[in-house]
C-alpha cells in the first residue's frame, strides 16, 4: 500500500511535467500543424539561461521569469525565422528542421554554459511534506509543480475560450484564408501561438530540472514521453494533452515500480499502441478527421 | 631487489644495444641514437595516438572532460621536451557513446590517421565493438577507460590493456568493508543495469551473504523513485550503489524526498566529490545540501581528488587548475601511465615492443594507490582500492589499508608505500 | 475481392533489363573505385551502401507511400540482432544469414504495419517513435538472450582467399554491401514502376480516391511497411557485420531520426534521393569528426562543434533545398536545359516542385 502511494504520487508529479510538455506540443500543432521536436531542447536552453542568471546574482523568481520570457522570444523567433519559410514545403521538412534546431541547441548549450551536469534549484523544499506525524513522499516543490501546470492549463483555457485574442488565434490556426479575409493578422497569431507554447515548454524545463539535473540532453526523455502523452490524449485537444501526460506519468511509474524500470519504455510503447488501436486519434479526439 | 633488477635490465639492454649496433653496422646505417619512424604513427618528432570518447550525447557530461585533461598532460610533457624528443599528438574522436560510431571512428584513427596506439578509449559497449579489430590489426589498445574485466584477456586480446581497478575487485573490497564495519545491518543494492553494475554486484555477492533488495536502473531513465522506494520498503540500512555520478545524486535526492536515510556505499565511479557537491549544494532550498554526502563510504585507486596536499593532486592541478574533478584526475593519471609505458618501450618503439614493455617492465611509481598488475598473464591495471569516507566538510579521508585482489582470488592487504611524482612531473 | 496487392512478378517488369544493366555498370564502377581508395574510405563506402538499403526502403514507405516512420532504426535492430543471434556459436554463411535477418525484420514490420495502417500523420510518427525508444530496451531487459548493454559481437567477414591475403576486410564488406544495395535498388526501382508502385503513390496522394479506384488502402500500406521493414532488416544485418557489435546504444532514437533526415535531405520519394541522403549521413560526421582535438579550441566548444555543424546542415538544407539534393539537382538540370533551349520557350525547364518524385 505504502508502495502504491509512493508510485502514484511519483506518477502524478512526473505526469504533470509530461502534461506541460504535451500541452506545448499540442498548442504548436494546433497553430501550425507542426510537431516541434525542438520543444524539449528549447526548454533545456531557457533553463540554462535561468541558471546563468542565478549564477550572476539574480534571485530565483527573477531567473524563473527570465527563462519564461526567453522561452517566449525563442518560440517566436524559431517560428518566424525558421518555420515560416518552410510553411508551404513538404510537411516533413519542418520535422527535419526542428530536429536540426534540437541538435544546434544541444551543441550550443555546452559551448556556452559548459558540458558538466549541473544542479538546478527548486522553488520550494524537495523533501517530502510532513502532515502532523505522517511523512508523505510528496514535496512542497511537487505540489508547486502540479499547481503551476494546472494554473497554466486554466489560463490557456481562459485565453482560448474567453478572450478575443484567443478566438483570433484559434481562427488563424483553423482557417487561415478565411481569417485573413476577416482582417486577422494570421502570421502574427501563429507566431504568438509558438511563443506561448514555448513558455509552457520552458515552464516544464524549469519544473523538472531540479529532479532530473541539468545537462544538454536532459529534456529528450521528457519530450518523448510528452509527445507520447500528446498523441495518447489527441494532438488536437489541450485537455487531451494533460490527460495523456498524466496517463503516461502514472503508467511509467507503475510499470517501473512493479515490473522493473528497464521495462518503462517498452511499457510506454505497449500502452500507446493499445490506445491508438482503439482510438487512432487519441483518447480525447472529438473533431472530424482533418486531412493533413 | 630493485637494484638487482636494474642491473639485470642494464646488462640486458647493453647486450641488446650491442646486438643492435652490430646489426646496424652490418647494414651500414647510421648510429643507434637517432629517432626513426619505427612504427605507424611514430616519426622522428611525433608519437600519434588516438581515442574514442563520448564528447557529445548523454554520456558526455563529465566524461567529455577526460580526453581534454589527458591532452593537457601530454601538452605539458611536450612542453618539457616530449618523449625522447618526440611530441605526443592525441587525436580523440567523438563517438557519442554509440558503438557504431566507435567502429567507424576507430577505423579512421587506425587506417587514415595512422595512430601508433589507442589510448583510454572510453566505454564498455563502445570499446567491445572494436577490441577484436584492434587486436587483429595488432594496434596497442592501452588503458581502456572502463572497469570491465573483459580487457584482461591476454590470450585472445594480447594488445588490449585495462587501467582502472575492475568493478568486481571493487565490489569485493567494498563488500568486505561492509562485513567488517557495518555488520548486522540490512544491505540493499542500487546498480546500473549493464556490465558496470553487474560486475560490481558479482564482487559484492562474493562477500555479502544476504541482500534485502536488488534494484537496478537504466541510464536513459532518470526517474529512480520506484527503485529507491523499494529499497526503503525492504528496510535496507546500507545501500551499495554502483551508479554514475548523476544517478548517485538522483538517488540521494530521491531518498531525501522519501525521508530515507541509509548509509550509502558508492563505487569510485559514482562518488566523485566535486561533481556530487556541485550537484547537491544548489538544493539548499530543501535543506539537503552537501551534507547529504556526509558519511558516504566510497573507494579509490587514485589519490583522493579533494586532497590538495597530495603531491600528485598538486601536480595535476598545477597543469590544469580548472575544471577540476575526478574526471580530470582520471584523464591526467591515465596519461601519466601512458608516458610511463611509452618510455619503457624505448627510444624507437614498435607496436609489439610497447606491448612487450608493458608485460615485462613491471611499471612502478605511478599515481595509483594500488600497484599496477601488468604482466604477460595479466592485462589488468590497478589491482585494488582503498576505502574512503566523506566527512562533514565534503572532503574524503581514506579508511584502513589498500587492499588488492583478483576477480576470484582472496583479498590481500597491500603494504607498499604510495609513490610521489618526480619533481618535473614527467616519468623518468 | 480485388487483385492481390502484391505480386512477385511486379518485381520483374520490362524495365528490369534496363535497371539491371545500370546496376551492373554501377557495380563495376564502384568495385574499381573501391579498389583505388584506402581501407577507411572503403569502410565509409560500405556504410553508405548499408544506409542506402535502409533509406531506399524508408523512402518507399515515407516518400512514395506517405507513411512517416520514426522507428526504422528499431527495425534495423531487429535485423542486426537476428544476425548476431544466428552467428552466436554457429558459423553460418552470409548468404543464409542475410535473408533470415531480412525475414525477421519483415515479420516484425508486418505486425507493426497492421497497427500503423490505422494511424495517420503525427499519430503514426508518435507510434513509430515509441517503437524506436522501446524496442532496443528489450535487449537490456532480456540480457541473457541479447547480451544486455554490451550487446553481441559479430566476427567480421573475411575476404575469400583468391582475392589475396592483403585484401582489406573493409573492402570486402564494402563489396558485399554495394551488391546488396544495388540489388535492393533494382528490385525497388521495378516495384515503383509496377502497378504496386502506382498503388503506393495513389494511396499517398489521396486515400479516398485510391479506395474509390478499388485499391485496398490498408493492405497497400501494410505491404509498403513490410517491404520497407525488409530493407531495414537487410541493412541491419549488414550493419552488424560492418560494425562488429550489436548493442542497444547503437540503435537509439538518433539512428531512426538520421534515416528520416537522410531521405528528406536527399530527396523524398526517389531512389537517388536515398543515395544522396546516405552520402550526407556518412560524410558530414566523418569530415567534422576530427575537429574536437585538431582545432585548438576550448574543449566545450571543440567537442560540440561537429554536432552544431550537423544540426545547422539540417536547418540550412531545409531552408535552401526544400526538395532535397535530388530536387535541387533536377532543378539545376532543368534550368540548364532551359538555357540550352534558348529563351524562346519560357515554360520549358520549369520543374514541377510538387512532385520531385515523379519522373
Amino acid at each position: 500500500m505504502q508502495r502504491f502511494v509512493v508510485l502514484t504520487l511519483n506518477g502524478l508529479t512526473e505526469g504533470s511535467i509530461y502534461a506541460a510538455m504535451a500541452l506545448a506540443l499540442v498548442m504548436i500543432w494546433r497553430a501550425t500543424q507542426v510537431v516541434n521536436f525542438a520543444q524539449g531542447a528549447m526548454a533545456m536552453f531557457t533553463t540554462y539561461l535561468a541558471l546563468f542568471s542565478l549564477e550572476n546574482g539574480a534571485p530565483y523568481w527573477l531567473a524563473f521569469v527570465i527563462a519564461l520570457g526567453c522561452g517566449f522570444a525563442l518560440g517566436a523567433v524559431v517560428e518566424r525565422v525558421l518555420v515560416r519559410p518552410v510553411e508551404n514545403k513538404p510537411p516533413l521538412n519542418v520535422v527535419i528542421l526542428t530536429l536540426g534546431v534540437l541538435l544546434v541547441l544541444e551543441a550550443l548549450a555546452p559551448m556556452l554554459f559548459g558540458g558538466q551536469i549541473r544542479s538546478f534549484p527548486a522553488a520550494f523544499s524537495i523533501v517530502g511534506l510532513r502532515l502532523g506525524s505522517l511523512q508523505v513522499p510528496f514535496s512542497g516543490f511537487d505540489l508547486f509543480t502540479l499547481v503551476s501546470v494546472l494554473v497554466v492549463m486554466g489560463l490557456l483555457l481562459l485565453l482560448f475560450q474567453r478572450t478575443d485574442l484567443g478566438l483570433r488565434m484559434r481562427a488563424a490556426a483553423f482557417n487561415p484564408e478565411v481569417s485573413r479575409l476577416l482582417g486577422i493578422r494570421v502570421g502574427r497569431m501563429l507566431t504568438l501561438g509558438w511563443a506561448l507554447a514555448s513558455v509552457v515548454g520552458a515552464l516544464a524545463g524549469l519544473l523538472i530540472a531540479p529532479s532530473l539535473l541539468l545537462y544538454p540532453t536532459y529534456m529528450d526523455q521528457v519530450l518523448v514521453f510528452g509527445f507520447t502523452g500528446a498523441i495518447l490524449g489527441g494532438l488536437d485537444s489541450p485537455p487531451g494533452a494533460v490527460v495523456g501526460g498524466l496517463v503516461m506519468g502514472f503508467a511509467l511509474s507503475y510499470v517501473g515500480g512493479y515490473l522493473g524500470s528497464d521495462l518503462e519504455t517498452v511499457g510506454a510503447l505497449v500502452i500507446l499502441i493499445a490506445v491508438l488501436m482503439v482510438r487512432p486519434r487519441g483518447l480525447l479526439a472529438w473533431r472530424a478527421q482533418r486531412v493533413v | 631487489m630493485n637494484i638487482q633488477i636494474n642491473q639485470m635490465t642494464t646488462a640486458m639492454s647493453r647486450i641488446a644495444i650491442g646486438c643492435a649496433v652490430a646489426l646496424l653496422a652490418a647494414c651500414g646505417q647510421s648510429t643507434s641514437t637517432a629517432n626513426t619512424a619505427s612504427a605507424p604513427g611514430i616519426t622522428a618528432s611525433e608519437i600519434k595516438i588516438g581515442s574514442t570518447q563520448p564528447l557529445t550525447g548523454p554520456a558526455a557530461p563529465g566524461y567529455s572532460e577526460i580526453a581534454p585533461a589527458a591532452n593537457a598532460y601530454f601538452q605539458y610533457v611536450n612542453a618539457h621536451g616530449g618523449v625522447f624528443g618526440r611530441k605526443i599528438t592525441y587525436d580523440y574522436l567523438d563517438d557519442g557513446y554509440n558503438p557504431t560510431t566507435t567502429s567507424s571512428a576507430t577505423r579512421k584513427l587506425v587506417l587514415q590517421d595512422k595512430v601508433f596506439a589507442m589510448f583510454n578509449a572510453l566505454g564498455t559497449p563502445t570499446h567491445l565493438a572494436v577490441v577484436d579489430y584492434l587486436n587483429t590489426e595488432k594496434v596497442p589498445d592501452l588503458f581502456v577507460a572502463s572497469g570491465c574485466n573483459c580487457w584482461n584477456d591476454p590470450s585472445t586480446h594480447p594488445y588490449t590493456f585495462g587501467w582502472q581497478t575492475d568493478y568486481t575487485i571493487e565490489g569485493k573490497i567494498l563488500g568486505q568493508y561492509i562485513n567488517q564495519s557495518l555488520s548486522g545491518k540490512k544491505v540493499g543494492y542500487f546498480y546500473q543495469n549493464d556490465e558496470f553494475g553487474l560486475d560490481g554486484v558479482k564482487g559484492l555477492d562474493q562477500q555479502l551473504t544476504s541482500v534485502a533488495s536488488r534494484q537496478n536502473y537504466v541510464p536513459t531513465n532518470t526517474n529512480v523513485t520506484p527503485q529507491i522506494s523499494a529499497l526503503q520498503a525492504s528496510g535496507a540500512q546500507v545501500v551499495v550503489s554502483f551508479s554514475i555520478p548523476a544517478f548517485t545524486a538522483l538517488a540521494l535526492l530521491t531518498a531525501a524526498k522519501l525521508h530515507y536515510n541509509p548509509i550509502w556505499v558508492v563505487s569510485n565511479v559514482g562518488s566523485d566529490v566535486p561533481t556530487l557537491t556541485g550537484l547537491l549544494t544548489k538544493f539548499s532550498n530543501g535543506a539537503v545540501g552537501g551534507q547529504l554526502l556526509t558519511g558516504m563510504v566510497t573507494d579509490a585507486y587514485l589519490p583522493l581528488v579533494t586532497d590538495a596536499s597530495n603531491p600528485w593532486i598538486a601536480l595535476f592541478k598545477h597543469i590544469q587548475p580548472t575544471p577540476w574533478d575526478g574526471n580530470v584526475l582520471y584523464g591526467m593519471a591515465a596519461a601519466y601511465t601512458f608516458v610511463q609505458a611509452i618510455k619503457a618501450a624505448g627510444q624507437n618503439p614498435t607496436r609489439a615492443g610497447l606491448v612487450h614493455a608493458l608485460e615485462t617492465t613491471k611499471l612502478t611509481g605511478g599515481p595509483g594507490l594500488a600497484p599496477y598488475g601488468y604482466s604477460s598473464s595479466n592485462h589488468l591495471g590497478f589491482l585494488g582500492v582503498q576505502v574512503a569516507k566523506i566527512g562533514a566538510d565534503g572532503s574524503a579521508t581514506t579508511v584502513g589499508p589498500v587492499y588488492t585482489s583478483s576477480d576470484s582470488g582472496p583479498i590481500n592487504q597491500y603494504s607498499g608505500t604510495p609513490a610521489t611524482p618526480p619533481s618535473n612531473g614527467i616519468p623518468s | 475481392m480485388r487483385v492481390s496487392v502484391f505480386k512477385w512478378r511486379s518485381l520483374l517488369t520490362p524495365t528490369l533489363s534496363r535497371h539491371l544493366g545500370l546496376a551492373l555498370a554501377a557495380f563495376i564502377v564502384l568495385l574499381v573505385l573501391s579498389s583505388q581508395i584506402g581501407a577507411y574510405d572503403d569502410y565509409n563506402l560500405a556504410a553508405i551502401a548499408i544506409f542506402v538499403i535502409a533509406t531506399t526502403g524508408l523512402n518507399l514507405l515515407t516518400g512514395v507511400n506517405g507513411q512517416l516512420s520514426l522507428g526504422h532504426g528499431a527495425l534495423m535492430a531487429v535485423g542486426a540482432y537476428s544476425t548476431s543471434l544466428l552467428l552466436r556459436g554457429h558459423d553460418l554463411p552470409l548468404i543464409l544469414v542475410l535473408p533470415a535477418s531480412l525475414t525477421a525484420a519483415a515479420l516484425v514490420g508486418a505486425v507493426f504495419g497492421v497497427a500503423a495502417a490505422r494511424l495517420r500523420g503525427p499519430y503514426l510518427a508518435g507510434a513509430t517513435l515509441a517503437l524506436a525508444v522501446g524496442l532496443p530496451q528489450i535487449a537490456t531487459r532480456y540480457s541473457h538472450v541479447f547480451g544486455g548493454e554490451e550487446g553481441l559481437t559479430v566476427a567480421p567477414q573475411v575476404a575469400p582467399a583468391w582475392l589475396g591475403a592483403d585484401f582489406p576486410p573493409e573492402r570486402w564488406i564494402a563489396w558485399i554491401a554495394i551488391a546488396a544495395a544495388l540489388i535492393t535498388m533494382v528490385l525497388l526501382g521495378n516495384l515503383l514502376q509496377s502497378s504496386v508502385g502506382r498503388r503506393f503513390k495513389a494511396v499517398r496522394d489521396h486515400e479516398a480516391a485510391a479506395a474509390l479506384a478499388g485499391i485496398n488502402v490498408a493492405r497497400t500500406q501494410v505491404v509498403a511497411f513490410v517491404v520497407s521493414a525488409a530493407c531495414a532488416g537487410l541493412a541491419g544485418s549488414l550493419f552488424a557485420y560492418w560494425s562488429g557489435l550489436t548493442a542497444p546504444s547503437g540503435f537509439g532514437v538518433a539512428l531512426s531520426l538520421q534515416l528520416v533526415s537522410a531521405i528528406v535531405i536527399g530527396g523524398l520519394g526517389s531512389l537517388s534521393g536515398a543515395v544522396w541522403g546516405s552520402i550526407v549521413l556518412v560524410f558530414v560526421p566523418a569530415l567534422t569528426g576530427g575537429m574536437a582535438s585538431s582545432l585548438n579550441l576550448p574543449s566545450a566548444v571543440g567537442n560540440n562543434l561537429p554536432l552544431l555543424i550537423y544540426g545547422a546542415v539540417l536547418v540550412v538544407a531545409m531552408l535552401l533545398v526544400p526538395y532535397g539534393i535530388d530536387g535541387g539537382l533536377r532543378r539545376l538540370f532543368a534550368l540548364a536545359r532551359a538555357r540550352w533551349a534558348g529563351a524562346a520557350s519560357n515554360h520549358k525547364g520549369v520543374v514541377d516542385w510538387d512532385d520531385p518524385a515523379g519522373g
